[in-house]
């Protein structure tokens, strides 16, 4: 769990890519695949996607519970369009090829398949930009890139100290929960659910007044070393831009806005092979 | 006294300050000049309102702690109420006591530069200061370790390096000593001075552990009680007086024996540091006092109660934390588990308390082995007190945390209530039993979180720190509390402590771990005139020791013992007297 979405130091090119840049590709690089259902546009965006995930060297261990989860929403959501409405694609195709029909109402049609393999497309679309943002960022880097992106510095600094404290948080959590389970109080699945819910209180409060007890000594810290006298200020970890980072700007730019201009060329922004 | 040519840069003209939350002033009536290069250390007991000193220095107040005051400030030539936070940050670094609490930058180099970040320095220059403050410091090897896996000494070079970036021409250290091992410590006061002199900057030292900063010189000595200034002099003239004494600030032990021997001390006696004070005018005084103290021995039962067994532990398989440790306690037995941050003693209690599966070896207790029980079936015999009662506190009454435990057992209520009752008797918090928990202080938190271990009647009693961040008298406070607990009810206590006057005037033995190794397990006494011993555990030998060695006393052990038996029978007589 420790290694979970955390960084790595590593020397590939989309590491030394500045956070930046990392940021606003995967902001680029989500909008233009929620808003294109172009399939032979979603086509290269995955290659590439694909491709961008191999070089960033990204282990299994750094993502796998997060591909999990995101593998279990991605099943659900294709369920639920198929029992809610199992004509969505027919609708968009405005055509019917069924393939074979089983459950009353629930025709498996090749025009639904079609558009799911659209949304899948967009899943493993999405997932590898935002890996490659979280896992390939250096977190002293975090709050400077989007304060650069236009983030307030104090909401990225925010974050960034957030980062700073999970590990002393956690290490807090389990001082508290095992000091509580040694008065007795027990947090197994033996207790009934209602008692559950009161007894981790025995550990949140706890852990709230430490927290709390925290944040007043690093605001304190903080506030008699500077912070928030300016409206701006610099970063000792900022990565400046290079032409890398330039041309990757310009060319997702260009791409994306080519991507949506292939998209909505023909007022609909679904690509239809249905209908010739 | 040396500086006395030199510009005032800190003055208070008949000064007062309320916290607008109080009733009553913390300051009174304050005078203090300080010149520039000055080395000042601020002395009191908890609540004399040094630490408030510290905040009107560094513009805290009024800026975050709103307040009323009167009278008049300039620091470095301006009033830090009118600067505020900000502007005070040019002039005055603030170094807090907690170091852990204070970093702010995921690595050592963010850290160094924070101050310069908000302050807009460009990133090419920032990185030039902050190197040269790395070597000022001697940190440039780590700068990009996290902050919070360097070792004690190595987070004070951090924190001190934060504050110098700025260049500031004062640095206000509140509590440098608090939670750091004795070795730590010491070293912190040579960083401080090392820094002091490279830089040419005036330092305000705020802490109550008086001996260990007069590890290294300095230059005055302001005594607070109650608001006020009751001493301004230099240590040699301070340490001829009394008044250390009266406001309840230890005195360094040698000049405690010495005293207790009916030595007249004077300030040509240098007694600043007892390796270059004069003792020979004391010498028989001294030799009449230790052999007309005699050590009570004390009787210790041969049950075994826990027995450590070859005890191994590691995270991972590279690095140990603990390698074959084994030890004995016995019944009634106090005892302290010493060593540096991050030599295994959290480790040891977490593995006796059942948190973590040790890799080789077992734990009995009476005899029986205690591997297959579960935590809460070990928390029946064995409690354990957190080093801060916030981490146990979850119930808003007295009562209510108290009985927490039980109540979780499913004791009857009427046996709850009274076996409630009686701990709390114990505690001496029966009268406040239906008071809200937020309403006490901290010392009787503290009681409330060890009656809440207490109740469940447990065998042994582990206390995490149980002093830490105490002044003289609220850490004697609590410990006769467990001295009492321990003879009157006969109860096992074993505390893990980086406390060095703990361990010598209260426990019966010391176990010393390094490196996850048991170095010792010994008399306390014994334990601190060990040279060898204290430089491989970074502890630090007690200042009797020296004093022994000047005066010709052979038996060192001895002559510690007898001092500690002498201030428990006068602790022990001023309570019979009220």
């Amino acid at each position: 769990m420790s290694t979970l979405m955390s960084y790595t130091r590593k020397d590939t090119p989309v590491h030394r890519l500045s956070g930046f840049t990392k940021l606003v590709f995967f902001l680029l690089w989500c909008i233009t695949s929620a808003l294109t259902y172009d399939t032979r546009v979603l086509g290269v965006m995955l290659a590439i996607s694909i491709i961008l995930f191999r070089i960033s060297k990204i282990q299994w261990q750094q993502i796998g519970v997060v591909v999990k989860v995101i593998a279990f929403f991605m099943i659900l959501n294709v369920l639920a369009i198929f029992l809610l409405s199992p004509y969505q694609g027919c609708t968009i195709y405005q055509s019917r090829t069924v393939l074979f029909s089983g459950i009353p109402g629930h025709d498996v049609t090749a025009e639904e398949l079609f558009y799911f393999l659209n949304m899948l497309m967009k899943y493993f679309i999405m997932a590898p930009a935002i890996f490659i943002f979280l896992v390939t960022t250096d977190p002293s880097e975090f709050a400077a890139s989007l304060n650069m992106a236009g983030v307030p510095y104090t909401v990225g600094y925010a974050i960034s100290i957030a980062i700073r404290y999970i590990p002393d948080i956690q290490d807090d959590y389990h001082k508290i929960k095992n000091a509580q389970e040694a008065r007795g109080i027990e947090m197994s699945g033996k207790a009934r659910l209602l008692q559950r819910i009161t007894r981790i209180a025995s550990i949140l409060f706890p852990l709230l007044f430490s927290m709390m007890e925290r944040i007043d000594v690093v605001s304190n810290a903080m506030e008699l070393r500077g912070f928030g006298k300016h409206k701006k200020r610099t970063w000792y970890m900022a990565k400046k831009l290079t032409g890398a980072d330039v041309t990757v700007l310009l060319s997702t730019l260009i791409f994306c806005i080519l991507a949506l201009f292939i998209t909505f060329y023909d007022g609909n922004r679904f690509y239809n092979p249905f209908i010739g | 006294m040396k500086q006395a040519h030199r510009n005032t840069i800190i003055k208070f003209e008949n000064f007062s300050f309320k916290y607008r939350a109080q009733t009553k002033p913390t300051l009174r009536d304050i005078n203090l000049e300080i010149h520039e290069g000055e080395k000042i250390l601020i002395a009191g007991p908890s609540g004399c309102g040094k630490s408030t000193i510290a905040h009107c220095i560094n513009g805290l107040i009024t800026a975050r702690y709103p307040g009323e005051i009167s009278g008049r400030l300039t620091v470095g030539g301006v009033v830090p109420k009118e600067e505020g936070v900000f502007g005070m940050s040019r002039k005055v670094g603030t170094v807090l006591q907690d170091t852990d609490g204070q970093f702010i930058g995921l690595t050592v180099a963010e850290d160094l530069a924070f101050a310069l970040e908000n302050d807009r320095v460009p990133q090419e220059e920032m990185r030039q200061k902050v190197k040269e403050v790395a070597e000022l410091v001697d940190m440039t090897e780590y700068l990009q370790h996290s902050p919070t896996a360097l070792s004690g000494g190595q987070k004070q070079r951090v924190s001190i390096g934060g504050v110098l970036t700025d260049e500031v021409p004062i640095l206000v250290f509140d509590e440098p000593l608090a939670n750091l091992d004795p070795a730590t410590g010491r070293y912190t006061m040579e960083l401080i001075d090392e820094i002091c002199k490279k830089r040419d900057i005036t330092v305000v030292i705020i802490e109550h552990r008086l001996e260990d900063v007069l590890h290294r010189d300095v230059d005055r000595i302001v005594v607070m009680s109650e608001g006020r200034i009751v001493a301004d002099m230099s240590p040699e003239e301070l340490l001829s007086t009394e008044i250390l004494n009266s406001v309840g600030v230890r005195e360094p032990l040698y000049v405690s024996a010495l005293k207790h021997a009916g030595a007249n001390i004077t300030p040509d006696c240098l007694p600043q540091h007892i390796q270059t004070m004069n003792v020979e005018p004391f010498r028989e005084q001294l030799h009449h006092w230790y052999h007309s103290t005699a050590v009570e021995a004390r009787a210790i039962s041969p049950k075994p109660l826990l027995e450590v067994k070859n005890l191994s532990f590691a995270y991972d398989e590279e690095e140990p934390v603990l390698q074959d440790v084994s030890f004995t306690i016995h019944e009634g037995e106090m005892i302290s588990l010493v060593g540096r941050n991050g030599a295994g003693k959290s480790t040891l209690a977490s593995l006796i308390c059942g948190f973590h599966k040790p890799v080789l070896g077992e734990i009995c207790l009476e005899g029986e082995d205690m591997t297959p029980l579960s935590i809460k079936e070990r928390g029946d015999k064995i409690g354990l007190v957190m080093q801060s009662p916030n981490q146990m506190i979850s119930k808003p009454m007295v009562f209510e945390e108290t009985a927490l435990g039980l109540k979780v057992r499913g004791v009857a209520p009427e046996e709850i209530e009274e076996r409630v009752n009686d701990t709390l008797k114990i505690c001496g918090l029966y009268p406040m039993r239906n008071w809200p928990i937020s309403a006490l202080s901290f010392g009787q938190k503290k009681r409330v979180s060890i009656a809440s271990i207490l109740v469940m009647k447990p065998k042994v009693l582990i206390l995490d720190e149980p002093t830490a961040g105490q002044d003289y008298r609220h850490y004697t406070e609590i410990m006769e509390f467990l001295k009492r607990l321990n003879q009157e009810l006969g109860l096992t206590i074993l505390m893990i402590t980086h406390d060095m006057h703990l361990m010598l005037e209260y426990t019966d033995r010391a176990m010393v771990l390094a490196d996850g190794k048991l170095l010792a397990d010994d008399l306390p006494s014994k334990i601190l005139t060990d040279e060898e011993l204290a430089k491989k555990a970074y502890l630090k030998k007690t200042s009797l020791y020296d004093l022994a060695k000047k005066a010709g006393i052979s038996d060192y052990s001895d002559f510690c013992q007898c001092f500690m038996q002498y201030e428990r029978n006068q602790i022990r007589q001023k309570k019979g007297d009220v």
